[in-house]
């Protein structure tokens, strides 16, 4: 997903001067491509994130694009104020990318672990909330964030699903379908939606059963018809995120059914259980360690079906 | 340079904190009474900003860093026309556009929102680094006390690193934070020095002294300009000079009259 923004961004930045890309003295072997094409567009302004995102709104302000960009918490919660009072309420024309959403960066500790990001951005008036689960939507999202005006959150996975042929055409802000059926349905945002579509194949090839697959990559602002709509048939329904569940994805969709009054009969929500990993291992094996994967979602819907 | 507009401007910067903290009985006039000085020579002689176009791209930009002193700046651009003086009368009340901490919400003129302190400075250097080729010039007024925040010391050596002569950071260093001085609380001493090894033109300064501050303004630098402006916090009234307690106390009945008062006969 890194990869894919920074090539659309190089792109975008042939297209548009005002463009500006500021680091937090991360992105080796990712941004120097930018910084030799474009060097007046490109700031590095040291560790210092909470400088650097005030340092953005003055620049957005000043009628530039601006990007920041860091990995797991520091372009979001190590400088949360100045998300709220510089970027946010000053509508800044900011995106805040963070590389290394979930546990993208597992073995590096809980530090590196982004698992409340989600939860925290949204919180946050003005602020739109992106997490493409696609290779091809890390792009697609990477030019809508470019060309709003808004303050937005792009938070970029290391994993990520695959397109495929029955996969519904990219929308922006709407909900996608990547696996069919009605009945059943696990609703998933990031690149863990991987594990969402892997556990559909394996309950299609061993017990004959439909599951449907949507792929959130808007979090906010959330299209709340567009999912009630895509719920019609729905008598079970399980969401997966690799973020806490308190303030999380899952919490968005029950609040989204209640207020809408969708009567299904079974709510199941994976995600991380309100903790912190002190656990040592990589996105898939954190993934196994707190059962946000494809075996728990089997798990959980044969439970219930 | 007009020393009289400079002059005129603090008076009314001056009386307006008193009257508009009586009215609104909100804090921090000794916070804007260290500074008025200050702003009368930053809106009354030096920015060019033009109220009938706010927004013009080649205007210079002001941030109040410390915003807990937001009334001075809002009485500075009423007087430079922005909006009617008669808005003064409503700061801090029910409805009114004009919060305690600036904000730039619904105000021409405003052009950057504070309250929490170490905001200002590194949305300046955003500012000023777009900015520069337009001959645009960028001036932030901090307190001393907000030198404790981390940014602080982040955007020192960001400004130099990035050469923005087009940067006025004035510290309004009335040497009180918000429960003692400065200097019992964490002191900032050797405060010039520490600028200057970051790389600022330092011009050590009487806050008061409009002159001094005119100079040091239209100083030319090759680097970004740091003034430390020696004032005294609740100046021009006696009663709340280097008292914490008018960091927080609003003025009413007889210390409200008394305030005008002093401030009438105010000697420089």
């Amino acid at each position: 997903m890194r990869d894919n923004f920074i090539k659309t961004l190089v792109e975008e930045r042939s297209k548009d001067d005002s463009i500006m890309l500021l680091t937090g003295d991360l992105g080796f072997g990712v941004l120097e491509e930018f910084e030799e094409l474009y060097p007046s567009s490109y700031l590095n302004l040291g560790i210092a994130e909470q400088t650097m995102t005030g340092i953005a709104s003055g620049l957005a302000l000043s009628g530039k694009r601006v990007l920041t960009y860091s990995i797991g918490n520091f372009p979001t919660l190590r400088c949360l104020e100045q998300i709220r009072n510089d970027l946010a309420y000053h509508e800044c024309n900011v995106t805040i990318v963070a590389v290394g959403g979930g546990f993208s960066y597992g073995q590096l500790g809980m530090s590196h672990h982004a698992t409340e990001d989600i939860g925290i951005m949204r919180a946050l008036p003005n602020v739109e909330v992106l997490v493409p689960c696609t290779n091809l939507e890390s792009e697609l999202i990477t030019k809508e964030v470019i060309a709003s005006n808004k303050t937005s959150y792009l938070r970029l996975d290391k994993s990520f699903d695959t397109e495929t042929d029955d996969t519904d055409s990219f929308k922006y802000g709407k909900l996608r379908r990547f696996r069919k059926g009605s009945k059943y349905v696990i609703i998933a945002t990031g690149g863990i939606l991987e594990e969402a579509t892997k556990a559909a194949d394996e309950l299609k090839t061993k017990f004959n059963l439909n599951i449907k697959v949507l792929g959130c990559h808007m979090v906010k602002p959330f299209d709340e018809k567009d999912l009630i709509n895509n719920l019609v048939d729905a008598d079970i329904i399980l969401t997966i995120e690799e973020h806490n569940l308190v303030s999380g994805f899952g919490a968005l969709i029950g609040e989204v059914l209640f207020r809408n009054k969708v009567q299904i009969n079974h709510f199941i929500n994976l995600g991380i259980n309100d903790t912190y990993s002190g656990e040592v291992g990589d996105q898939k094996f954190l993934r196994n360690s707190y059962k946000i994967n494809k075996e728990e979602i089997i798990k959980q819907l044969l439970n219930k079906i | 340079m007009s020393i009289k507009k400079s002059e005129e401007l603090a008076d009314f910067i001056r009386i307006s904190a008193v009257k508009m903290t009586n009215k609104g009985k909100s804090s921090h006039v000794a916070s804007v009474l260290s500074m008025a000085d200050v702003l009368g020579v930053v809106y009354g002689d030096y920015l060019k900003v033009n109220p009938d176009e706010p927004k013009a791209t080649d205007r210079d930009i002001f941030i109040l860093s410390k915003g807990h002193a937001g009334a001075g700046v809002y009485a500075a651009l009423a007087w430079r026309g922005f909006f009617s003086k008669s808005v003064l009368d409503t700061h801090y009340q029910n409805g009114s556009i004009l919060s305690g901490h600036v904000s730039h919400k619904n105000i021409p003129g405003v052009e950057f929102s504070t309250g929490s302190l170490g905001h200002g400075l590194p949305a300046s250097i955003g500012f000023a680094m777009a900015r520069k080729e337009l001959g645009s010039r960028v001036v932030c007024v901090m307190g001393d006390g907000e030198c404790n925040e981390g940014t602080t010391w982040e955007s020192a050596l960001l400004a130099s690193h990035y050469n923005l002569n087009n940067l006025t950071v004035i510290i309004d260093c009335n040497k009180f934070q918000s429960l003692k001085t400065t200097k019992e609380t964490l002191n900032l001493e050797p405060f010039a020095q520490k600028w200057e090894s970051f790389g600022w033109d330092v011009f050590d300064i009487d806050g008061h002294d409009i002159k001094a501050i005119s100079a040091a303004l239209n100083a030319n630098s090759k680097k970004p300009k740091c003034i430390i402006a020696n004032t005294i916090k609740g100046n021009g009234v006696d009663f709340m000079e280097n008292n914490i307690l008018w960091h927080y106390r609003s003025p009413q009945n007889e210390e409200y009259e008394l305030a005008l008062e002093k401030l009438k006969n105010y000697e420089r």
